[in-house]
């Protein structure tokens, strides 16, 4: 006998299931209609191109959604539950198929196989997945979930998810107790389920069969019909929004395309791009944003969970009913939000629908700053930046005032051509504490027989944090300045010290016209100790950690480059619980290192970052490869009475201790 | 009067019944060059019933005194014209002023109505040839500028603080002369309203001239106390580092330093205050620094004027006993 | 309302200042300059006052340094009028000559309240707008922290003393005030906007009057003050720092 089953046994009237699903189909096209038309009023934005890689995005992150597996629990309870959905809805499909089209989809080994057994298990994965999220929902309530605020209808839906998914496992067992179906055992959670049933009268079963049916239909059309005025949209929208994903890095900040415009920043939610709007739309409230985040984790008002969903009610309201008076720079989105945010990236990083949060925050701070509205001290380092070019107010002449001092000189790479360009960039040049790393680093590479040069005053800042601050004008006008001066010199390839200059000489200074190779100078060190051109005499043995800087690791994938050179100096390297992509803003980047603190700043996420250190075990140095974090990290370990336990120390310092025995043994 | 003769007048500076401090400092530079040469020190006193102020000029010969209602409360215009009557009639050599808020105001107008040279900012004043040779610090004192002014009479504002106070100090019972006003009083076209009291809630520390600073040093709230009454016995304020804030220990307006407030006091004492760059930014440019620290290697001796390596708290005491002593004497 | 605002460029301090071969002047090669701090307040001032009294703001400088790209910040800011003034000698003028200068171009310049900066870092044989005062023979106030429009023809201002005191007066207009500060720091104007500025509005340039002015102040020498070293290090007990201390302040009249 070939197994197989009837499609609409004891429903007869089945037929009058459309007439019933045709409002709940109205309301959720209507829905869908809606969320779209919310979106489409945004400013165009061209997000087609590169579609096969798009596509591939999606697939990895919409269907086997390796980012949101990054996490166990949430993982499998996403995945349980959007398969689990998935498939019952597939299975459902194929009833009609055979229905309407003849395709035998409840006969023989199809049937038996998959629409019995596997669609089953998904409908038991999916029991088991509403299951984990009521349970975290109740028990483990996560701080990501509840603040700053909770979906509201998350009972609602969880609830649905359980009516629909028990009442669906209801009807098989009813119809497997009343048909006494011998391939039962094959729909285990139906068959399991029919056994409560067993002794009742076939009549009986037949007639609550039929109630159920109907109320499994009814519950699922709900569903259907909820579904666009919930947070499932994101079903929807969220492979939308992967697949219309940024494709360029994220150290390379939107906004050049129309300068006048963009320099004034947005300051109505209308003047953001329509995908901007989707971001809104596609946001699960997952909250992994914000459990990141530095600015949330410090006290500060900003959650860039908060933020989106703020932006999203906005959006909501000024198109439904208008919202009042409100602006939404000012109002809907607080001054003070908008200028917490340390542009690190973690959201970005973390976002499992790749929502961009941090252009949203730099539109609104050049909207800012285009009224004239920034803090003072941030006021004083744009002006120094235009006026001397870097933002210590401090002569130009001075910027390679750090090569004084040095045992040979350094060459001026305007002058005569040079293997690499170092780009020292302002702290490296400036601060007195980074001028003595500065120094190690030219020492270190003058070792290694290094053919460099620098730019002396011909160098300005390279403007990846005015950017980020929200001066689009002045970050032109460094980056016409510096490409002007960088132009006139031969050399191969960019050495940085500071990664935020970095990242915007590598990711950014292209699209004008800079296409320059641009390496950190971790990484040359990596590769000096390689191939052999620098030798560590003398093995490192202390134990230390490493700071990843977002600008370096997050934003560029350098992570491994540094732990190579330490494990290569013989340090023996413990990891902080929060490292690589989870690394912690030192609290310096997005130009917050310009302002004073942010209100309701509870613990400095500089401070925050060496008590992580110090309580490793036996960790007394703490390793970081960027001149700012030298500044920062220094003067918390003070802050945080940590001053003589826990040593700020760059890379590079390190490099040269390991390597001066060699030539001390020679001189 | 002959030009032969160095004359010397003195703008007398007072607010709300007090001469202002640095008027004695001028009346002691004035009677050291009017003595030189034999001339007279004339002290200008211009106000209403503020004769009983005269007593206090005694380092002058006389007290040139104006008394009139319509002078009552400062105003430039009003004072110029009562000066430019005075000066008509008495032609002196020089007319020195304070380089303070009356001082620059009056000296400008009084120089260009006259037609007389003026040097402004004056450190340092002498007389060479009988040519006055004047000082000026120019450019926040990164510069400074030795000029010659030729003419009749030569007006001066000098930087307060630059001549010591006691030689303009003396019990001598200067002759006091009261001119008539003269007319020039009605196109005066400027009129005070009324005064205006510095606020009550804190301190604007960017304008205290005295700044007692407290660092790390000072280890406990506790302990703010004493620094906080040498401030007050030096007639400035307290204001610190950032820790101090960072601790609650003061509130954020008296935080010096990249994050808080750029201070130019003219004293600006830094008790244990290792002097990290984000806080000599704020400081740097104060007149004179003092720094008291135990590590005689802090960055803040490469700044300060003066440096003593020492615990601020065995210092505390001594030092206020010692002011408040020589405070008595004078 | 018509304001005329006057900018002065001085020697931007973040260079270090050298002394030509004279020896009586800064050697100009070396020279940055900037708009003087309060001639930035006395513009801010002028902006607030065109925001919330409605006036006509014009800005004028003389040809010196980077002149122009103060006047252009200042048209971004909101000034409806920039008017330069050229055949400035290079090494600049003196105080007195730059009011008597102004003096000339403001009988063409139609004008209510002169604001400019009380005084400038190189000042030296006069502060400009007391000097400007008592050549027009108007009524003026100095270092003022505010100025408000009272009335017909009268303006209010705050001048301010040491300690913190500050006297509010009338002074009838027209008038000429020199401004300490603004009751707001400067305006920032970000970058797009002077570069804007630069491409749509345009600086009138005028040559300079001839002006015959005897200051009656010669420049001797310039120096520079020796270079503070490091702190002088006091010795001793705390007893004899203590006196030591005091008698510094006492020599620096810091003691009263």
């Amino acid at each position: 006998m070939i197994p197989s089953r009837e499609a609409y046994w004891n429903i007869p009237s089945h037929l009058w299931l459309y007439v019933l699903f045709l409002p709940f189909l109205l309301a959720f096209v209507w829905g869908c209609t809606a969320t779209v038309r919310r979106w489409l009023r945004g400013r165009p934005e061209p997000r087609w191109d590169h579609p096969w890689t798009r596509l591939g995005g999606v697939a990895a992150q919409a269907v086997a959604q390796l980012r949101i597996l990054r996490e166990t629990y949430a993982g499998i309870l996403h995945v349980s539950l959007s398969w689990g959905f998935g498939i019952l809805f597939v299975a459902t499909c194929m009833v009609m198929l055979q229905e309407y089209l003849g395709i035998h989809t409840l006969r023989g080994p199809f049937y038996l196989y998959f629409m019995s057994l596997v669609v089953d298990f998904f409908g038991i994965l999916a029991v088991v997945g509403t299951g984990m999220a009521l349970f975290r929902r109740w028990v483990l309530r996560p701080a990501r979930l509840t603040e700053p605020r909770q979906f509201s209808g998350f009972v609602t839906l969880l609830a649905l998810f359980f009516v629909v998914l028990l009442s669906g496992f209801v009807v098989e067992g009813l119809r497997i107790a009343a048909t006494r179906d011998p391939w039962g055992p094959w729909s285990p959670g139906g068959w399991l389920t029919g056994l409560i049933f067993r002794g009742m009268a076939p009549a009986r079963l037949e007639a609550l069969h039929r109630v159920v049916w109907w109320g499994h239909a009814a519950a699922a059309f709900a569903f259907i019909a909820y579904f666009p005025f919930s947070g499932v949209l994101h079903v929807l929208t969220a492979p939308l929004n992967i697949f219309f994903r940024s494709l360029a890095p994220m150290g390379v900040l939107p906004g050049t395309g129309n300068p006048e415009a963009q320099a004034a920043g947005v300051s109505t939610i209308d003047r953001f791009t329509w995908k901007h709007l989707l971001d809104l739309e596609a946001c699960t409230e997952c909250g992994r944003c914000q459990a990141d985040c530095p600015a949330w984790l410090s006290g500060t008002p900003l959650s860039p969970k908060g933020l989106i969903l703020d932006l999203r009610d906005h959006l909501r309201a000024v198109r439904d009913h208008g919202n009042g008076d409100r602006a939404m720079v000012g109002d809907v989105i607080t001054r003070d939000i908008i200028w917490s945010c340390f542009t690190c990236g973690a959201c970005q990083e973390m976002c499992p629908v790749f929502v961009e949060q941090i252009p949203k925050i730099v539109q609104m701070r050049r909207f800012l700053v285009s009224q004239g509205d920034l803090d003072p001290i941030l006021q004083d380092a744009l002006t120094a930046m235009s006026r001397y070019g870097n933002s210590f107010g401090q002569s130009p002449k001075m910027r390679a005032r750090w090569t004084q001092g040095l045992p040979f000189s350094v060459k001026d790479i305007r002058r005569e051509p040079a293997q690499y360009l170092w780009f020292v960039g302002d702290y490296a040049s400036y601060d007195p504490a980074a001028r003595e790393v500065t120094r190690a680093v030219a020492r270190v590479l003058h070792r290694a027989g290094v053919d460099f040069g620098i730019l002396y005053d011909g160098e300005a800042n390279g403007g990846n944090d005015a950017r980020r601050a929200g001066e689009e004008g002045l970050y032109e006008m460094l980056v016409e300045k510096n490409l002007a001066a960088l132009r006139k010199c031969q050399f191969e390839a960019i050495i940085t010290t500071d990664p935020h200059t970095y990242n915007t000489l590598k990711n950014e200074y292209p699209g004008f016209g800079g296409t320059w190779q641009v390496i950190h100078y971790t990484e040359l060190l990596d590769r000096l100790i390689q191939s052999g051109q620098l030798k560590p005499a003398r093995s490192f043995g202390a134990r230390v950690t490493y700071h990843d800087p977002c600008y370096l690791g997050r934003y560029n994938g350098v992570f491994e480059a540094p732990r190579r050179v330490l494990r290569a100096l013989g340090a023996d390297l413990v990891e902080m619980p929060r490292n690589r992509r989870h690394s912690y803003c030192c609290g310096a980047g997005g130009g917050r290192i310009w302002m004073k603190e942010a209100t309701g700043l509870k613990e400095r996420p500089a401070e925050s970052r060496v008590r992580e250190a110090a309580a490793l075990d036996a960790v007394k140095t703490l390793i970081v490869a960027c001149p700012k974090e030298i500044a920062m990290f220094r003067d918390a370990a003070k802050t945080a009475g940590l001053e003589g336990k826990l040593a700020v120390r760059d890379l590079a310092e390190l490099v040269e201790e390991a390597t001066v025995v060699e030539v001390s043994g020679h001189a | 009067m002959s030009a032969a003769r160095l004359d010397v007048w003195i703008f007398v500076e007072h607010l709300r019944g007090v001469v202002a401090g640095h008027t004695y400092e001028l009346l002691g530079k004035g009677r050291e060059i009017a003595g030189t040469l034999g001339g007279h020190l004339t002290a200008v006193l211009i106000g209403n019933q503020v004769q009983t102020l005269a007593p206090t000029l005694g380092a002058a010969d006389s007290v040139l005194c104006v008394e009139d209602e319509r002078v009552a409360e400062f105003t430039p215009t009003g004072y110029a014209a009562v000066l430019r009557a005075l000066v008509e009639q008495g032609a002196p050599r020089l007319i020195l002023f304070g380089a303070t808020s009356m001082g620059i105001d009056l000296a400008s107008l009084l120089a260009s109505t006259l037609g007389f040279p003026l040097i402004v900012n004056c450190k340092e004043i002498a007389i060479e040839d009988g040519q006055v040779i004047a000082t000026s610090q120019m450019c926040g004192g990164k510069l400074l500028c030795e000029a010659e002014a030729s003419g009749e009479s030569v007006v001066l504002t000098v930087v307060p603080g630059v001549f010591p106070t006691q030689k303009g100090i003396s019990d001598h019972a200067p002759t006091v002369e009261s001119p008539s006003l003269p007319a020039l009083l009605e196109d005066v076209r400027v009129r005070v309203t009324r005064l205006i009291e510095p606020e009550p809630g804190d301190i604007d520390i960017t304008k205290v001239p005295i700044l007692v600073a407290v660092g790390r040093g000072i280890q406990r709230k506790e302990n703010l106390p004493v620094a906080e009454d040498l401030a007050r016995l030096l007639g400035g304020t307290i204001c610190s580092s950032r820790p101090v804030v960072d601790q609650g220990w003061l509130p954020v307006s008296r935080q010096v330093g990249k994050s808080g407030m750029t201070v130019k006091p003219k004293l600006y004492l830094a008790l244990g205050i290792s002097g990290a760059p984000e806080h000599l930014e704020g400081m740097k440019e104060a007149e004179l620094i003092i720094a008291v620290n135990l590590d005689p290697k802090a960055p803040i001796f490469d700044i300060a004027d003066y440096g003593a390596v020492v615990d601020l708290f065995e210092l505390l005491p001594p030092l206020a006993a010692e002011a408040e002593k020589r405070r008595a004497v004078r | 309302m018509n304001i005329a605002v006057l900018l002065n460029m001085v020697p931007d301090l973040v260079e270090e200042l050298e002394i030509d071969a004279s020896g009586v002047a800064l050697d100009t090669q070396w020279l940055r300059y900037v708009l003087s701090e309060s001639d930035d307040h006395a513009l801010e001032q002028a902006l607030l006052l065109k925001d919330r009294r409605g006036a006509r703001v014009i800005v004028l400088a003389l040809d010196r340094g980077d002149a122009d790209e103060a006047m252009y910040a200042a048209l971004a800011r909101g000034a409806d009028e920039a008017i330069k003034l050229s055949g400035i000698p290079e090494q600049g003028l003196g105080k007195r000559a730059t009011a008597t200068l102004f003096k000339e171009v403001l009988r063409e310049v139609p004008t209510d309240l002169v604001l400019s900066g009380v005084q400038a870092i190189d000042d030296m044989d006069g502060h400009v707008p007391g000097l400007l005062a008592g050549l027009l023979s108007l009524p003026y106030v100095g270092v003022t922290r505010s100025v408000d429009v009272a009335g017909e023809g009268k303006v209010v201002v705050h001048k301010e003393y040491p300690g913190g005191l500050v006297a509010e007066m009338e002074v009838d207009l027209p008038a000429v005030i020199g401004v300490l500060s603004a009751p707001q720091p400067p305006r920032y104007v970000p970058v797009a906007r002077i570069r804007e500025t630069k491409k749509t509005r345009a600086i009138a340039e005028r040559q300079a009057p001839p002006v015959d002015v005897q200051a009656g102040v010669l420049v001797r020498r310039l120096l520079k003050p020796e270079p503070a070293e490091r702190a002088e290090m006091l010795n001793g007990s705390p007893e004899d720092l203590a006196r030591q201390i005091v008698t510094i302040l006492e020599d620096r009249g810091l003691l009263r």
